[in-house]
Order: structure tokens, then C-alpha cells, then sequence
């Protein structure tokens, strides 16, 4: 065959394509993910589950469902994520004077940027986007979300980004452009290869999912909570759901805008971000920084509803200061929109803007710190109970309250022009990404999986998940806040001062000890499904817990509520345990419900191959997948039997099943 | 647990124990779809803003005085404008329940906005032909991508049009079609509201600053 019909075949891909076959470190991640990977599906077809997997779980539109699922896709890709992690700790701490380490700079390049791009858009997303699907309708009192086949559709396009991520280790390249593909390195003329693209595709199918699932949550608290729950009566939870989903629907834009324009620079060479013909590469930093700082409190904002459901509950109180934790939220959400700029001083703004953007980021510390204070007040005269969410609360508060410290401190422009791109800067987000969402994704993770599977976690293997995970945290990042002071700067593959090696060697140490937490998690979840019966929790309300998600069976019927909650207190379930309510046990009636399909994963499927025939320009595949895409979209737009109701009998037969003491 | 406590007055009712209505009703639809309005306008800003900081950067190019006839926007203005009233006129039928009105106000609609598309494409032709193309400067760029961002999604609500045809025809004044119906409705004026954006400072204010 020619070399132009090769070209028009598989556009840009070729043998030379497939990156691990001439890199032994990716040849030796390739063969056991392979075998893992084949492992799993000769196990799953061993057991025939793919018809059930197919049924149950992937055409599934169970708000609680997709929420498991999110947090699955979370949980696999921060194992990883953490990979890239320690391979750049072991980096560092080889890599000084004469020795050059184990990874070249192109491979350094594309693991910090996949770490990030990972990190945030892959599990830190998933994570609380999961929470948020699974828990905020039980609270609210729904039997589902506002639109079940776009919060389909959601996950399944995540899911897609997060595979093209993942394609992208062993065909072709990852981008080396740093988590938001800054350009000029990722303009065409920089960056000729694969490398950002893999990027702006992934992120632009992921990010599509996001907005839709914001748009389904927030129409989802606005319309579809109990009759009695109003706004002022909400969850704390909720609240927070609600603002981090506003606040989502508001900043997602302008970061597929800003990809889209760099798309349209590496694909049809306009010049919106080029430094030649009237681009401007500064324009890129602020779309995507509008996006990227509000982000934060997106992902953090529902992270601090858990605290509080938490707190409060352990604590056996009603949270200290419902309505300001609620306005705090609020204020949050507005601020976080107006202080992107703190993230490059350095671009030449002027003192004035410097100065608004350094304000208006030192007073978001200020609703920050009410919350710091309800919680404390909430812990003061209550009678604590140290279970594994709890401990991870009180770990949150110690940690985060030092990244919030340094975050005021680097919103002053003036110190922000020494320590802009140094190492401090990285230990100050890790401070608070670690210490403030992962944390709290734990303390989550403890505290609802009883509800979503009838079983609680083994504790002993949750302490040497919490010990590995905050000892690890400060033995990792306190020497690299130290070096960061020094004048260390970030995204660096090599030292030439052999009095900095102690303090990455120390920090490694700490990445290992972090390691030990995930490792006991992973053997965590195994030992509590192996035990689950010793661990089941009958009662569906294993905490004592205040809302209404405990007011069902664990794990609740795929109705959530055979009737419908009435709501006369924030606390609600423990207003109805305090006053005797008692669940309705005869005269079921029809339960409207939305029907499976699998349209979401089709559409995500057909997704995944049009962006990566546009990475390796394959014109014609992404021709066909763009027309399938349409073609399926509007095909199920026909499909005018979506819901239909559960008889009686069947909810009555459900509901005495979950009555019935376990086996 | 504790026991119910004595000073709490008599225990209201904690649960809805009788059938009232459906709880999927249409008004969220109209509400999510509102929303995604919202972050589509949105998308448009950045649009905006982008060709806002571009506005001047021609980089030797040709300037809106010298690319633009106004007589001919103009009018695509008014193809689209009218297109407009019959989407209203349309939605006026649907209140009367008239399907024969509706559907013969969509495909006038439909048309009025292929017939927008299609000037729009002969004006971008002739951008082209001239060599104003959008790798030409960082200004002709940004007006390429909003004014044809813009083209798309009237591209999109034609086809939409198109389908709702058919699915009236197959089953009418259905209550999900009437939903469907506001909310295609929505979104043709929400393209009118943008297009009055880009009239006014991409042509107008453009040809206005730069002639």
C-alpha cells in the first residue's frame, strides 16, 4: 500500500504509534495491565456476568448506581494517578549531580502532566461528583434525579475521557504541557505530536458529562425535594451540592470555550493563543484559570458538607450554625469566581489588579474559617464518637487549616512574585487538596458505604488506612514546602545542589508511607466483603444519623422511598425518630420510575472513537463517528417509553424483604 | 433511640400515604433546560470576551471596514428576526392546539433559518476568497469562531426542527412533544438574543471603530 492510502487509513498512527514497544518502563506497565486486563474479562465471562453487568450496572439510570460507579472509576484511577506519583518522588530523589535518574525529561514532562490532568479531572471529579449523585436525592427524599438518562450519559462520557487518558500511556503520547496544557508549549509549533490532543479531547468528552450532570443535580434539588424541606431545611450536604453544581455550571463553559479555540489553533491553524498574527497566549491562562480556580471549590465545597453531616452526627449535635455554614457556602461560591488572577501575578497586570485579586483571595479565608468554627463548635459539649469518619475530621482540620495559612500567605502578590511556580506553591495545593477534599472523600467513603452496601468497612484496616494516608501526608509534603521556601521551583527533573537530596529523600519516604494507606484500603475493601456478614448493618441507620438517607433500608430499594417523607425539621430523620414515625408497612401504591437504556454508553462509546480519530486524524472514522453520534442521539430521542411504574405488590414484596432479618 | 419526648406537640403526618399526581413533571425539564441555556450563554461570553481582546489584532490583515457590507448582515438580521416571529406564531398554535398551524409555522421557521445559514456561508466565502481567511490575524480568527458558532447552532436548531416535524407527525400534540416544542422554542429565541450580540459589536461596532 502507498504511504498516502496508509495515511488516509490510519491518518497519523503507525507501528512507530505504539510507544511501548520501544520503552521498557511502559513495556513493563503494559504487560500486567494486559494480563490484567484479560484477566478480568476471562473472569467475568467465566462467571457469564456480562449480561448482568450490562443490565444491572451499565444501562442502569439508579441515581445510586451511577454514584457506585463514579466512585469506582474514581478510586481506579487514583491507584494511577498515585503511580505517576511515586514514580516523579523516586525521580526527584535519584536524580542530583552526576546521576540523571531513571526518566528523561520527555517522560518526566507527560507523567507530571497526567498526574494532575488525572488527579483532578479523574478522580477528584468522579469522587464527588459519585457522592453527590448517591447521597443528595436519599436526602432530599427523591426516588431519582431530574433527568436519570443524562446522569447516564454523564458518567459514561467521564468514563470515555478517563479511557482516553489511559489509551493515551501506550499509543502515541500524553501532552507535556503541565495539568492545564498550558500553552505556548501546547501550540502546534511546540507541540507537534499527540500529546495535547489526547489531552483537549479527553478533557472535552469528560467535560461535557460534568456540565450535564450539574445541570440534572441542580434541577434536581430545585424541583424534586419533599414536600416540607425548604431551601432553609436542606442537608448542609445538599447545600453544598447545590452551590458546587451552580458554581460547575458556571466555570465548565469558559474551560470548553478555551479548549475549543485551542483545538481550533492545532487543527485548522487560527491564532487565538499563538504568539505570531495577533494571538495571545495570556488569554489561555485566564479562560482556563476562570475555570480552574472555582474548581477547587467545586470539588471542595460538597467535601465540606460531609464534614458537617459527619460532625454532626458523631458528635450526636445539631451542626453549630446551620443558616451561617449555609451563607458561608454561598459566599464561597460567589467568591471563588472572582480571584483567578492570583494565579499568575507575575503576568504584568499593575498593582491595582494585583490587589484586588490578592483581597478578594484572602477574604474567601473568611467564610473558610467560620466553617472551621461551626465544626469545632459543633465538637464542643458533644459527645464524640472517634469512628473512622470522624477521625478523618479531625485529621482534615489540623492539615487543612495549615494550607489555608499558606494559601493567604501566596495571595499576597508581593510574596506570591517569590514563591510563583516554586515548590511551596505545590506544597500549599497538595495542603489543601489532600488535607482538605481527599480527607473528606474518606471520611464520605466511611461513612455512607454502609448505606450503599448493608455492610460497614473493617475498622482495623480504615486505622492503618488513616494513619498511612496523614502521617504519609506530612512526611511527604513538609520537606517540599521547605525546599519550596528555599527557592526550589516546580516541574524540575534534575539537581545540581546535593544539600536539597535529604529533603526529597524524606519526601519519598512519605509518597511510600501514603502508599501503605492506599494498599491497606485496597485490602480494606476486600477483608469487609469477605467479612460482610459478620459486618452487615440491619438497621440501615448504623450511625445514628440525622437525615433522610438513613431513613431507608441499607442498601435502599432502587425506589429510594416507598412513600414519599414529609419534612418538618433540618435533622429530618432524627425529628422522626424523636417523635416516633414509623414507616408505612401496607398500602403501597404505583411507583413511577425511569426504565434502563443504553443509550448513555452507546453515545460514550461512539464518543470515545470520534476523539481518538481526531488525536490521530483519521478523518474518515471521525466522519462515521460524528454521524453515528448524531444518528443515535437523535434516534433516541423516538424512544417515548422511558418510565413506567412498579405495582404495589412488587414494592411490597421489596420492602418486606429489606424488613426481614439478614441471613 | 429515645423515647418520644413529652413536650413535642402531637406528631404530624411523616409520610405522603395517598397518590397525588406524578412527581416527573415537565417543569423541570423547562427548568434543566433553562440552566443549560444558561451555560451555553456562557460559552458565548468567552466567545465574546475572546473577540473583545482580538478586536484590534489584525496583524496587518484587513480591518471590518474593508471586510464587511452591512446591507447584507442587515438583512440576514432581518431573515433571522422573522424567523423569530414565526417561531412565536408557532408556539401561539400550539397554545390553540392547532397541529396543522404548528407544523406549517416550524417549516417556515426552518427555512428562514437555513436561508440565514446559508447568506452566512456566502459571506464566509467570499471572507475567504478575498483572503480574510481565519488563519489570516488573531482578529479574524475570533470573528470566524463566534459568528460560526453561532451558524452552527442555528444549523442545530434546523435539524431539531426537522425531527420535531417528524415526531409530530407520528404523534401529535403529545404532552412530551409540547415540552419539547417550549423548549426548542427556547432555544431558537436564545439564538436570536445572541445574534443581537454579534450584530451590534461585531458588525456594527466594527465597522463603526474601523472604517
Amino acid at each position: 500500500m502507498s504511504e498516502s492510502a496508509t495515511h488516509a487509513l490510519t491518518g497519523r498512527l503507525g507501528l512507530d504509534s505504539l510507544a511501548f514497544l520501544h520503552e521498557p518502563i511502559l513495556l513493563w506497565t503494559f504487560i500486567p495491565v494486559v494480563l490484567l486486563g484479560v484477566g478480568l474479562v476471562a473472569l467475568v465471562s467465566y462467571l457469564r456476568l456480562w449480561g448482568w453487568l450490562w443490565r444491572e450496572w451499565f444501562t442502569s439510570v439508579d441515581h445510586k448506581k451511577i454514584g457506585i460507579m463514579y466512585m469506582i472509576l474514581g478510586i481506579v484511577m487514583l491507584l494511577r494517578g498515585f503511580a505517576d506519583a511515586v514514580m516523579m518522588r523516586l525521580q526527584q530523589a535519584w536524580a542530583f549531580g552526576a546521576s540523571q535518574g531513571y526518566l528523561d525529561a520527555h517522560h518526566y514532562d507527560q507523567i507530571f502532566t497526567a498526574h494532575g490532568t488525572i488527579m483532578i479531572f479523574f478522580v477528584a471529579i468522579p469522587l464527588v461528583t459519585g457522592f453527590v449523585n448517591y447521597v443528595m436525592p436519599l436526602q432530599i427524599g427523591a426516588r431519582d434525579v431530574a433527568f436519570p438518562f443524562l446522569n447516564s450519559l454523564s458518567l459514561w462520557l467521564t468514563v470515555a475521557g478517563a479511557l482516553l487518558v489511559m489509551v493515551s500511556l501506550f499509543v502515541g503520547e500524553f501532552s507535556r504541557a503541565g495539568w492545564l496544557n498550558y500553552v505556548p508549549v501546547a501550540n502546534l509549533a511546540n507541540s507537534p505530536d499527540t500529546g495535547p490532543d489526547y489531552y483537549l479531547w479527553a478533557l472535552q468528552i469528560a467535560g461535557i458529562g460534568t456540565t450535564l450532570s450539574a445541570i440534572n443535580m441542580v434541577t434536581t434539588v430545585i424541583r424534586m425535594r419533599a414536600p416540607g424541606m425548604t431551601l432553609m431545611k436542606m442537608p448542609v450536604f445538599t447545600w453544598t451540592a447545590l452551590c458546587s453544581n451552580v458554581l460547575a455550571i458556571a466555570i465548565f463553559p469558559a474551560l470548553t470555550a478555551a479548549f475549543a479555540l485551542l483545538l481550533l489553533d492545532r487543527y485548522i491553524g487560527t491564532n487565538f493563543f499563538t504568539n505570531d498574527l495577533g494571538g495571545n497566549p495570556m488569554m489561555y491562562w485566564n479562560l482556563v484559570w476562570l475555570w480552574g480556580h472555582p474548581e477547587v471549590y467545586v470539588l471542595v465545597l460538597p467535601v465540606f458538607g460531609i464534614y458537617s453531616e459527619v460532625t454532626s452526627t458523631f458528635c450526636g449535635k445539631r451542626l453549630f450554625g446551620y443558616s451561617s455554614m449555609v451563607y458561608a457556602t454561598v459566599v464561597i461560591t460567589i467568591l471563588s469566581y472572582l480571584v483567578w488572577l492570583h494565579h499568575f501575578f507575575t503576568m504584568g497586570s499593575g498593582a491595582s489588579v494585583n490587589s484586588f485579586f490578592g483581597i478578594a483571595t484572602m477574604v474567601i479565608a473568611i467564610p473558610t474559617g467560620a466553617k472551621i468554627f461551626n465544626w469545632l463548635f459543633t465538637m464542643y459539649r458533644g459527645r464524640i464518637r472517634f469512628d473512622l469518619p470522624m477521625m478523618w475530621v479531625v485529621a482534615f482540620m489540623l492539615t487543612f487549616v495549615v494550607g489555608g495559612m499558606t494559601g493567604v500567605l501566596l495571595a499576597v502578590p508581593p510574596a506570591d512574585f517569590v514563591l510563583h511556580n516554586s515548590l511551596f506553591l505545590v506544597a500549599h495545593f497538595h495542603n489543601v487538596i489532600i488535607g482538605g477534599v481527599v480527607f473528606g472523600l474518606f471520611a464520605g467513603m466511611y461513612y455512607w458505604f454502609p448505606k450503599a452496601f448493608g455492610f460497614r468497612l473493617e475498622p482495623f484496616w480504615g486505622k492503618v488506612t488513616f494513619w498511612g494516608w496523614v502521617v504519609g501526608y506530612w512526611v511527604a509534603w513538609t520537606p517540599i514546602y521547605i525546599v519550596g521556601l528555599m527557592g526550589t521551583t516546580r516541574r524540575v527533573r534534575h539537581f545540581d545542589d546535593p544539600e536539597l537530596r535529604i529533603w526529597f529523600v524524606i519526601a519519598g519516604i512519605g509518597a511510600l508511607i501514603i502508599l501503605v494507606g492506599i494498599l491497606a484500603f485496597v485490602v480494606q475493601i476486600a477483608v469487609s466483603i469477605w467479612n460482610r456478614r459478620a459486618l452487615r448493618d440491619a438497621t440501615g441507620d448504623p450511625w445514628d444519623g440525622r437525615t433522610l438517607e438513613w431513613s431507608t433500608p441499607s442498601p435502599p430499594p432502587f425506589y429510594n422511598f416507598a412513600f414519599t417523607p414529609i419534612v418538618h425539621d433540618q435533622d429530618a430523620w432524627y425529628d422522626m425518630k424523636q417523635r416516633g414515625a414509623t414507616r408505612p408497612t401496607s398500602g403501597f401504591l404505583p411507583i413511577h420510575m425511569p426504565r434502563n437504556t443504553g443509550a448513555g454508553v452507546v453515545l460514550a462509546g461512539i464518543a470515545l472513537v470520534l476523539g481518538f480519530a481526531m488525536i490521530w486524524y483519521i478523518w474518515w472514522l471521525a466522519a462515521v463517528a460524528f454521524a453515528g453520534l448524531l444518528t443515535v442521539a437523535i434516534g433516541h430521542t423516538f424512544n417515548y417509553h422511558r418510565d413506567g411504574f412498579v405495582a404495589p405488590d412488587e414494592v411490597a414484596r421489596i420492602e418486606a424483604a429489606a424488613m426481614e432479618t439478614p441471613r | 433511640m429515645t423515647a418520644p419526648a413529652d413536650d413535642l406537640p402531637a406528631a404530624p403526618a411523616f409520610y405522603e400515604v395517598e397518590a397525588h399526581g406524578t412527581t416527573h413533571s415537565g417543569g423541570g425539564t423547562l427548568l434543566g433546560f433553562w440552566i443549560y441555556l444558561m451555560s451555553d450563554a456562557l460559552i458565548f461570553a468567552a466567545l465574546f470576551a475572546t473577540f473583545g481582546v482580538l478586536s484590534s489584532s489584525f496583524a496587518g490583515g484587513p480591518t471590518p471596514g474593508e471586510l464587511f457590507d452591512l446591507r447584507v448582515v442587515a438583512a440576514n438580521t432581518a431573515v433571522l428576526l422573522v424567523s423569530a416571529l414565526t417561531c412565536g406564531l408557532a408556539m401561539i398554535a400550539l397554545q390553540a392546539g392547532k397541529l396543522a398551524a404548528v407544523r406549517w409555522w416550524l417549516i417556515i421557521t426552518a427555512l428562514l433559518g437555513a436561508a440565514f445559514v446559508g447568506i452566512e456561508l456566502v459571506e464566509f466565502r467570499e471572507l475567504v476568497a478575498e483572503g480574510a481567511t481565519p488563519q489570516r490575524s488573531g482578529y479574524l480568527s475570533a470573528f470566524f469562531t463566534l459568528v460560526g458558532t453561532h451558524g452552527l447552532h442555528v444549523t442545530f436548531g434546523v435539524v431539531w426542527i426537522v425531527v420535531m416535524l417528524v415526531q409530530l407527525g407520528q404523534r401529535g400534540l403529545h404532552a412530551e412533544n409540547r415540552r419539547r416544542l417550549l423548549c426548542l422554542a427556547m432555544f431558537w429565541h436564545f439564538l436570536d438574543v445572541i445574534w443581537i450580540g454579534v450584530f451590534t459589536f461585531v458588525y456594527l461596532m466594527g465597522v463603526l471603530r474601523w472604517s
